[in-house]
């Protein structure tokens, strides 16, 4: 088994970009997000794999710089965290549009506007429903602990040039700051231009030679039923995208009568109480999305019949909780814990909801931030 | 030594815009009283004995209609 | 003699460009961004670079432009293919790079990006297309619109006590040490065309020399925004642009 060593999230994720070959690495300083781009300067990747990385202007030069190294074909990443990602969100949408592939991590911290620089995972609508014009979905990665801040970088690439999409990991300023072990990824060297040439020279704008036709990388097309056409082509990459790359950890389904529904840092905070709840002999299991998109929307419809009541737990006012009631579909009570501006879920909130939801005292229980989605 | 030139005009892509026309040295340039399929009165070399070959027409034309022709005489 | 004598191939003295493309340009008649175009494509072909060229296309009337030179292009959002371009390079130095904007594009919604692609020297061509206008969106006021001058935004004409002066951006940059060359160039004339080829040809092979950005504007004519002929354009812009954007080096430290 390969060492093990002690990281921050936003560390290994910084590490594993270098260890999985990426090219570039485009981004702008925000909290709490910020030793990405400080321990990528640290480690100086550019005299050992080549990779570029370029602290730029804002946000908004970021992206666009993600653009232009995904254009050509190379494996370019950013990070930001949720103002910085509202600035770039155009620039996503003309990466989507274009059909480019790259990497977007965001560490999510609370908002509305300045917000705070503490963790949240209120950008679940910016980032799973769009945020960007046009009728575009990016594939997204929900990391839970610092190993799969480490897993995601390279699982990340994989999909983005096999699907020739942006995708985001999205996590929360808690999993970026904390530290575990980590084991790293093995090193894989970076694609070498003639490999770029031969694995994307159909699209990626490289220099035009004589053996083909320009490549023009662009999301214009002024053609209406052009147009049309991209956008249905569009939606079948994602249609694809939902068959095959639903990802989701299920934990203790197989007798539950009550299910937690959480993701990232909610999750782990949601597993203790799990396991605090089985103690006490309340038959409660956990289902964590690993992707935010594909939703795993079967997965959750399927266990329903089996419970008497379904609890969502979130960093938000109830963002996540609109998918689970897309596959709840009102069978069994749905309740939802949410905090916001920066504070946690504990614990010790979630199982006495669970006590209340099972005594059916949800509505009337001392924990802050509960509510009844509805009731059977 | 003399020089004699020619230009051909590729009248359909021609958007009769003129400019060829004020630059040329000679005026050996006019535009045409009758239009092309797009309805543009298009450039053509009126008096072949003024053109010099001096490719002017062709360096300020927008559209890159104009060919450029030179024999010394 | 006959012209038949004369229109022989080994008599061509002057023809289209090969990686000018045979598709019509949707430009107006008489429009700059044509001539500017044929520049950049025999640059290409003269310094024989097809293979290494990279463009970019800015969004305003020249978003299309990547359908007129065979080379390999990127079209930019609105204001940022400077951020493109720097990526590009750095992620293929021995690449030729360049971006070519409006002066919407460049000198209002991009001034962000434009400043530092020029502050970090990225070793790219700019080429800035200033027509003092919004061509695309139908002849709206630009930072460069001369004060007086009538736009759809500007019915009055352009007053600096409501919307400003007319930014000279070329000669902002210039002052910045990462821009290597900085020039002003129109393309009204066969002689200003033959000396903007000349600039081109210059910035494009500053890329190599690795000393910073090269960045060219060209001082067009909007003959629609504008409502003259093209003929009357030119002469307007001679008359009232170079008073304000006189052509010429406004720095050159190539050595070339």
């Amino acid at each position: 088994m390969a060492e093990k060593i002690l990281l921050k999230g936003n560390e290994a994720i910084a590490i594993a970009a270098i260890r999985c070959g990426c090219d570039g690495y485009f981004g702008y300083p925000i909290t709490p997000q910020s030793e990405i781009l400080e321990t990528l300067m640290e480690k100086d990747p550019e005299t050992d794999t080549g990779m570029i990385v370029l602290q730029a202007e804002s946000e908004v030069a970021a992206i666009n710089m993600l653009y232009g190294g995904a254009g050509c074909g190379k494996k370019v990443m950013t990070s930001s965290s949720s103002p910085g990602i509202s600035l770039m969100t155009e620039g996503i949408s003309y990466i989507a549009g274009a059909e480019l592939p790259c990497v977007i991590v965001d560490i999510m911290r609370g908002g509305p506007g300045l917000g705070t620089i503490q963790p949240a995972q209120s950008d679940y609508f910016q980032i799973v429903k769009g945020g960007g014009h046009g009728d575009y979905k990016t594939i997204i990665l929900a990391p839970a602990s610092v190993q799969e801040m480490n897993d995601f970088v390279e699982l990340s690439f994989d999909l983005a040039f096999k699907y020739k999409t942006p995708v985001v990991i999205l996590s929360d300023g808690v999993i970026g700051q904390m530290m575990e072990k980590v084991e790293l990824s093995p090193v894989k060297p970076r694609w070498t231009d003639e490999e770029i040439v031969k694995l994307h020279g159909d699209w990626a704008s490289t220099g035009k030679t004589p053996d083909r036709k320009r490549n023009i990388v662009t999301s214009l097309d002024l053609d209406p039923h052009r147009q049309e056409q991209f956008n249905l082509k569009l939606q079948e990459k994602y249609a694809e995208i939902e068959r095959n790359e639903v990802r989701y950890e299920s934990l203790l389904c197989e007798d539950a009568e009550y299910l937690l529904v959480a993701y990232g840092l909610s999750a782990r905070v949601s597993q203790k109480a799990m396991e605090l709840a089985r103690d006490e002999g309340i038959k409660v299991g956990l289902i964590r999305p690993v992707t935010l998109f594909p939703y795993p929307y079967e997965v959750i419809e399927k266990i329903v019949p089996q419970v008497k009541g379904i609890l969502v737990v979130e960093m938000s006012a109830g963002q996540m909780t609109e998918d689970v009631s897309l596959a709840v579909r009102r069978r069994v009570p749905l309740y939802f814990h949410g905090r916001t501006g920066g504070m946690l879920p504990s614990p010790e909130d979630v199982l006495t909801l669970i006590r209340n939801i099972e005594k059916g005292t949800f509505e009337s229980a001392d924990v802050q931030g509960h509510k009844k989605v509805w009731l059977r | 030594m003399a020089v004699r030139g020619a230009i051909e005009v590729d009248v359909e892509l021609c958007k009769g815009c003129g400019v060829c026309i004020v630059n040329c040295p000679t005026g050996a340039i006019v535009l045409s009283k009758s239009v092309n399929g797009k309805g543009y009165n298009y450039s053509y070399m009126d008096d072949p004995e003024k053109c010099t070959g001096c490719t002017n027409c062709a360096a300020v034309c927008p559209d890159t209609v104009i060919t450029v022709y030179r024999v010394k005489i | 003699m006959n012209i038949s004598d004369i229109i022989k191939p080994e008599n061509k003295v002057y023809a289209k460009s090969k990686l000018l493309l045979d598709k019509e340009m949707h430009y107006c008649p008489g429009c700059s961004h044509g001539t500017i175009h044929k520049i950049i494509a025999e640059t290409i072909d003269e310094l024989n670079i097809q293979e290494q060229v990279i463009g970019i296309s800015p969004v305003g009337c020249a978003v299309l432009a990547y359908d007129y030179i065979d080379i390999d292009w990127q079209e930019a959002a609105h204001g940022r293919a400077p951020a493109l371009a720097t990526a590009i390079k750095r992620l293929y130095p021995d690449k030729y790079v360049f971006t070519y904007q409006g002066d919407g594009d460049l000198a209002s919604i991009g001034t962000g990006e434009i400043v530092h692609v020029c502050n970090r020297g990225d070793n790219v061509t700019v080429i800035f297309v200033n027509n003092a206008i919004y061509g695309m969106t139908g002849g709206q006021m630009a930072p460069t619109t001369l004060e007086g001058m009538k736009t759809a935004t500007t019915p009055k004409g352009r007053s600096h006590i409501s919307s400003g002066f007319p930014m000279k951006i070329t000669e902002m940059l210039a002052l910045l040490p990462g821009v290597v060359y900085a020039t002003r160039q129109s393309v009204d004339t066969p002689a200003a065309e033959r000396k903007a080829k000349k600039s081109m040809i210059k910035a494009f092979k500053s890329q190599k020399l690795k000393k910073g950005t090269s960045f060219i504007e060209i001082v067009s004519t909007c003959n629609s925004g504008w409502k003259m002929t093209p003929v009357e354009a030119n002469t307007w812009m001679r008359e009232n642009m170079f008073p304000v954007f006189p052509p010429g080096d406004i720095k050159d430290e190539t050595g070339l």
